[in-house]
């Protein structure tokens, strides 16, 4: 693959043409938050978080699903974009409920680490404390829409991966939510294979097992690389 | 060097973080040469005083009387710090705010198992509840925060020997997180 060479942070940094500029900062060592993202999955730009700063573009990028370019000059930590950060989470914090210490993810969760990350100690925003339904009607499962941050990773690893595509999202902004077959009782589905990928790739308690308590719901992703690497290895032809 | 005056006080909230503030356990005595605590739940006094240096506040603003109790801390403190997660997010303390309190009342005294306990007597002796659940900062400045549900006794720790060396409170990352 051509190598290219861009400026992050005012360093010249070399990357090979393809590479996001998530992944060129990431393998130079600047960490960019994200939340949406996880490594395997198709990037989608939806939490914006891991936005970032070209010279010459009008607004910030997300670094996911910009390519890097030969030349390009970027900025991964201005001021502007570490409140952008904050603020974006901190609206996550006030649109649903996420209320840490009576969640079954409580200590294990990505939302609430990233909230410490980023050094947010309270949030200025009301919260909505909008009351959203809680789906336990699968017997294996169970999804609590107000933990949901809509990073559609349930969606993805259900489509791509499981291939089952059980999970789609209804609405539009702040009011969409994720449904199962079409919007029936997530028990109703006839897609669903119980898999529980979602479950484990969701960052927060949005998707759980049943009989977890408070803070007891640890998830366990080491599946999805070992999938796709074995796919990768059954499509060049090699022993799976 | 005179000793930092000090209150605590409990709004609406289960006083987890007052017993959190009770495991310091030792180390509140070695502390206590620097620190004069005057007013909360651990002190007999009846009014708040004035000229606090700090006052610690757990727990939401859930009624009319944590609302004035708050609005004469604010006058009467230096610095009022946000003590754990109701006081900062409303936390399980807010989760009445999915209903009003009207519904809240019915479900709970009126529709629900016993007698309804509420009568003029009552409302003249109970604070009415306000709205919606706030947190602190909503109502008044807050000049620092300690998250937990309840912030254990290293956090405390943490922020009052910063306040006792005159430093600006700074929670470090593992420290700052809600839950």
């Amino acid at each position: 693959m051509p190598a290219i060479t861009l400026t992050i942070n005012n360093d010249l940094i070399s990357a090979r043409q393809g590479q996001t500029l998530l992944e060129v900062a990431r393998e130079h060592g600047i960490e960019i938050p994200t939340l949406c993202h996880l490594d395997g999955l198709e990037a989608m730009g939806g939490c914006r978080l891991c936005l970032v700063e070209l010279q010459g573009a009008p607004r910030p990028v997300p670094s996911c699903v910009t390519k890097a370019a030969e030349g390009m000059v970027v900025t991964t930590h201005s001021d502007k974009l570490v409140e952008y950060r904050k603020m974006l989470v901190e609206l996550l914090l006030a649109e649903r409920t996420h209320t840490c210490s009576i969640c079954v993810q409580n200590n294990n969760c990505e939302l609430q680490t990233l909230a410490a990350k980023l050094g947010i100690d309270h949030v200025r925003f009301d919260y909505l404390h909008q009351q959203l339904p809680m789906d336990a009607s699968r017997e294996r499962f169970a999804l609590d829409h107000n933990r949901c941050v809509l990073c559609l990773r349930c969606v993805r690893v259900c489509d791509a991966v499981e291939g089952a595509h059980t999970w789609d999202v209804r609405g539009r902004g702040s009011t969409s939510r994720i449904v199962a077959d079409l919007d029936r009782p997530w028990g109703t589905s006839t897609s669903c294979t119980d898999c529980g990928k979602c479950v484990q790739l969701c960052p927060t308690g949005a998707l759980f097992k049943k009989g977890a308590t408070v803070g007891e719901m640890k998830k366990e992703r080491s599946f999805l690389n070992r999938i796709l690497e074995r796919r990768r290895l059954a499509a060049q032809g090699g022993t799976p | 060097m005179s000793r930092l005056r000090l209150a605590t006080a409990w709004l609406g909230g289960c006083s987890g973080c007052h017993m959190s503030f009770l495991d310091l356990g030792e180390q509140l005595i070695e502390i206590s040469d620097a620190i004069e605590l005057v007013y909360g739940p651990l002190v007999d006094a009846k009014e708040f005083p004035e000229g606090m240096d700090v006052t610690l506040i757990e727990g939401a603003v859930a009624n009319f009387e944590n609302l004035e109790l708050l609005q004469q801390i604010r006058k009467r403190s230096k610095l009022l710090i946000s003590f754990g997660d109701c006081a900062i997010t409303g936390n399980v303390t807010s989760l009445r705010n999915f209903f009003s309190v009207d519904d809240l009342l019915t479900a709970v005294y009126h529709a629900g198992p016993g007698s309804a306990p509420r009568s003029d007597e009552a409302d003249q002796v109970l604070p009415e509840l306000l709205p919606r659940v706030l947190p602190l900062h909503q109502v008044v400045e807050v000049d620092a925060y300690i998250p937990g549900c309840p912030p254990d006794p290293e956090r405390i720790l943490a922020v009052l020997s910063s306040l006792l060396k005159g430093e600006a409170v700074t929670l470090s990352e593992v420290q700052r997180s809600f839950g």
